[in-house]
């Protein structure tokens, strides 16, 4: 109800836009002719229109519309299935979907196998007896089949019994076209109870409601049952004529008492007698019958499909319009969406469940996406000051004294506070799978950012350190970083480390080559008019070198942040126990396509935030790039 | 007895292709202090390079120049240094541009901002302190640079094509602009440039260069300079004397360039 509302609001924001657009474009055409790069300014009314044709194309595609305005339709057209379900069996026999009579069919590639086989059998080398044997007893398989083809042959009750088969087909056409079927009760006392308690479409669950929830999911559901009887009969119907019974019987039996004769050292002989055998066998089984025999049933087939696909009336057409790229699909005991409706979960659905995943005490894998934790500010402080400060300072650890007892010192008390062994208030942590993916991207970087700086400006500046690091730098750089994960997880493990690492040596590598064109594009002026001014090296470097790299080492940080960030999600495609890339892979296993999307969505939105801050930032601190 | 002194000064250089390029031969000259010395020639004559030793930013292959008896060997504060263009610090304001020399020293913040007052007030950009220099005219930043370069108060200003690439306007008052810094502060000053007229105008002295090698082809000792501390600049470009001046320069310029075609053919 709600979603129906949103869409039709969709609709007329999206046709009010084009039309305010369209009225724009008779303005501008004054002022502006084409080229000119004013046109393609100010379009924001364009920029809604385009999120509502993307927002419209979702819930089309995704088959929320069809959800939304006919909740019944996908229940209706699952009863539907189940009718076109039970004919795909008979159907099968006949050239109706199929190019080819089954039976013809069989019989044309059976006659291949047997003039296959018989060549083998004249070219190969076994003895002319044998030969001769495995010859007969080929034709002989060969005139079962034209046994099973001549009308001469069948058995005169199998055509009543094709008719009986053909006219019950009939009337139930005709009965379904009656308003009132069915007249029985279709549904057994259990499935009354399931109706009650399925949900509808797209409750948790229940994909596709099975049971039939309407009056005319009911009639198909019904003629369905009935299908599945008569298909049944059908298919107990089998061409066994007396003469076919009898001659096969022989057949069986001398193709058996050759083989017994047949001694170990045969090889040839015995493959040639087990390849007869299985001919024998599938022409025996085949249930293949004259040509002409069973078109009863297949015209009365055509004259029901004719009669169903009149009876689904509106509901073809729903089917068409508003389930594109797919359908409900009938197997068994399931009804399921098949197609973009499947993969592409519906706008609806993504909501609740993004909204579910938000809600700390849920989460994915009992990680919240993003909250905050208390935390002991002893801990922080352990993690943030290294162990070894305490050891620098002077004195020894105490040791206990003869009461057995251990007093602390002032290096012990040191110990004890960077170890994070004491107690004090706790303060609020953010946590959750999108902060330690951000914590991930933001420690790398930083990391790539302090080491790789420096070194890039130095080797913008000396000989000897463009040289000596060259080879390192331009021999890794160009390895995608995901060939590195494999190492970097044996050697630090699958946990923060490896990938903290792993996001180092990828932004190392950029912000080393940014500073250094940065460094190295400095103008020689000045360079020089800083050095008759009096400034020294180090105030060379950093009034002059450094801010006049500063353009290119930002715009290499934006890049960093653009390969962590794709980076680190595939290395927690990998490996890991949290992250963003961590719940896309999850829910890739269990084909959770709500998640899938939202974590998707997620990333776009998590790389444009960063994309626009560090535009924002460039803007902020260099407005003079390029202006000099 | 702070003169600049030249002393058989070379410069050779050797291009990456492996030949050899005499940029300066031979060059001896004097500049007493509180000289104006303009110099002229066509390009490629080895005006910058000539600059470029003075400033210390090269060492010459033989020879040596001496400023105040003392040899140059690597850029110092006594000589400052005002370039064509682009060598502003764009990232910083006006203020911080020209009080850049101060801050390298460490002076006392309130001292640098007085002075930085009192330069703008001389180059006319009073008020401009905080403006970004990336925003002011082309006219407005050489004065920048050349407050810049005045407030550490060098002995010796070498300018190379300080003016070179402003509008006819703007290169006049700026002309005068260096003039009335020449009277006031009587600092010796080398101005390299492409004008003759410039050259005529500003130039107490002026030295011709002559290209391949580079060398001293003629000198001048010009009263128009000092006529220019009183007189409006237009004026003395309509004089007899100023004009064929101009003329005979001109002539030898030309025969110069004349000759470098020659050769190259
Ligand atoms: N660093 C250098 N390496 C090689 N040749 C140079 C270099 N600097 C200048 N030259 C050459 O020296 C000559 C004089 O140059 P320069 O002093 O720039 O002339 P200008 O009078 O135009 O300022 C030119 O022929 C130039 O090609
Ligand atoms: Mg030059």
């Amino acid at each position: 109800m709600l979603t129906g509302l949103f869409i039709i609001l969709l609709i007329i924001i999206l046709i009010a836009t084009i039309v305010y657009g369209k009225r724009l474009i008779k303005v501008e055409k004054i002022d502006a002719v084409f080229g000119n790069p004013e046109r393609s300014k100010g379009g924001y009314h364009w920029i809604i229109a385009g999120s509502c044709s993307i927002l419209l194309l979702w819930f089309y595609f995704s088959w929320d519309v069809a959800r939304s305005f006919f909740p019944n339709s996908a229940n209706e057209l699952c009863q539907v299935a189940k009718v076109r379900d039970s004919l795909v069996s008979i159907k099968y026999v006949f050239p109706i979907e199929q190019k080819t009579l089954k039976s013809s069919d069989f019989i044309k590639r059976e006659n291949r196998n047997i003039e296959l086989l018989n060549n083998q059998i004249k070219q190969s080398s076994i003895a002319n007896k044998d030969k001769d044997k495995l010859i007969f007893l080929l034709v002989e398989t060969q005139s079962l089949i034209k046994i099973l083809s001549d009308e001469k042959y069948l058995n005169p009750e199998i055509k009543n019994k094709v008719l009986g088969v053909a006219n019950q087909i009939d009337s139930l056409s005709k009965n379904i076209q009656n308003k009132n079927y069915p007249q029985f009760d279709s549904l057994s006392s259990e499935e009354k109870i399931a109706i009650k308690k399925q949900g509808f479409w797209g409750e948790t669950g229940a994909e596709v409601p099975f049971y039939p929830n309407t009056k005319f999911g009911l009639k198909f559901d019904a003629a369905s049952k009935e299908l599945n009887k008569i298909v049944e009969q059908f298919f107990l119907i089998k061409n066994n004529s007396e003469v076919f019974e009898k001659k096969s019987k022989e057949l069986d039996s001398v193709i058996e008492n050759y083989r017994d004769t047949l001694a170990e050292s045969q090889e040839v002989e015995t493959q040639f007698a087990r390849e007869v055998s299985k001919i024998y066998g599938r022409v025996t089984r085949s249930n293949i019958f004259p040509a002409n025999v069973l078109d009863p049933v297949e015209q009365s087939v055509v004259r029901f499909e004719e009669v169903q696909k009149k009876e689904q009336g509106s509901l073809k057409i729903i089917d068409t319009l508003l389930f594109p790229g797919g359908t409900v699909v009938a197997s068994g005991q399931t009804c399921s969406e098949q197609g973009s409706g499947r993969w592409l979960p519906k706008p609806t659905d993504t909501l609740k469940e993004f909204l579910h995943l938000l809600d700390p005490n849920q989460g994915y894998k009992n990680v919240p996406l993003f909250w905050y934790e208390m935390m002991g500010i002893n801990k922080v402080v352990d993690f943030i000051l290294p162990d070894w400060i305490a050891d620098l300072v002077p004195g020894k650890y105490p040791v206990h004294n003869n009461e057995g007892k251990v007093i602390s010192n002032f290096k012990s008390n040191v110990l004890d506070i960077v170890t994070g062994n004491f107690e004090l208030f706790s303060i609020p942590v953010p946590s959750g799978h999108i902060w330690d993916s951000f914590l991930r991207v933001f420690l790398g970087l930083t990391l790539g950012i302090l080491c790789g700086v420096p070194l890039g400006l130095f080797m913008g500046l000396s000989r000897f350190a463009a040289g000596y690091f060259d080879p390192l730098i331009e021999l890794y750089r160009p390895v995608p970083p995901l060939a590195w994960a494999p190492l970097i997880i044996t050697v630090f493990g699958i946990d923060n480390s490896g990938k903290i690492f792993l996001l180092f040596i990828v932004s190392f590598a950029i912000m080393v080559i940014s500073a250094r064109a940065g460094a190295s594009g400095t103008q020689l002026s000045k360079i020089h008019a800083a050095h008759s001014l009096g400034a020294s090296h180090w105030q060379i470097l950093k009034e002059v070198i450094f801010p006049n790299s500063l353009p290119e080492i930002l715009t290499g940080i934006r890049v960093a942040i653009g390969v962590c960030w794709g980076t680190l999600v595939a290395a927690e495609f990998l490996a890991g126990t949290t992250g963003i890339g961590f719940v896309e892979n999850v829910a890739r296993k269990y084909m959770q396509y709500e998640v899938i999307w939202i974590t998707i969505f997620v990333m776009g939105l998590l790389g444009l935030l960063f994309d626009i801050g560090m535009r924002k930032i460039i803007n902020k601190t260099i407005p003079w790039r390029g202006k000099g | 007895m702070s003169d600049l002194v030249s002393e058989n000064l070379n410069m050779v250089f050797t291009s990456p292709k492996g030949e050899t390029v005499h940029a300066i031969q031979n060059l001896n000259f004097v500049l007493k202090k509180g000289e104006l010395l303009t110099v002229l020639g066509p390009s490629g004559c080895g005006k910058t390079t000539l600059l470029n030793i003075t400033a210390g930013f090269l060492r010459p292959t033989s020879g040596k120049i001496t400023l105040g008896g003392k040899e140059i060997n690597g850029p110092g504060l006594e000589r400052g240094m005002v370039f064509q263009q682009g060598a502003l610090f764009e990232w910083l304001t006006v203020a911080d541009n020209v009080n850049f020399g101060l801050r390298m020293k460490k002076e006392d913040p309130k001292k640098i901002a007085e002075k930085v007052e009192e330069w703008l007030e001389i180059v006319g950009l009073q008020g401009f302190g905080n403006t970004p220099t990336y925003q002011l005219s082309g006219g407005m930043q050489q004065r920048i640079a050349l407050a810049r370069c005045l407030i550490n108060d060098p002995d010796l200003i070498l300018m190379d094509e300080p003016l070179g690439a402003l509008d006819a306007l703007t290169r006049e008052k700026m002309q005068s602009l260096v003039l009335k810094i020449w009277k006031e502060t009587g600092k010796t000053i080398v101005l390299i440039t492409h004008s003759v007229e410039e050259a005529l105008l500003l130039g107490q002295k002026l030295y011709v260069m002559a290209p391949r090698p580079g060398r001293l082809h003629k000198e001048y000792q010009l009263p128009f300079a000092k006529m220019g501390l009183s007189t409006d600049l237009r004026q003395i470009k309509n004089e007899k004397e100023f004009v064929k001046k101009r003329e005979e320069i001109l002539t030898m310029i030309w025969n110069m360039e004349e000759e470098i075609m020659g050769k190259d053919i």
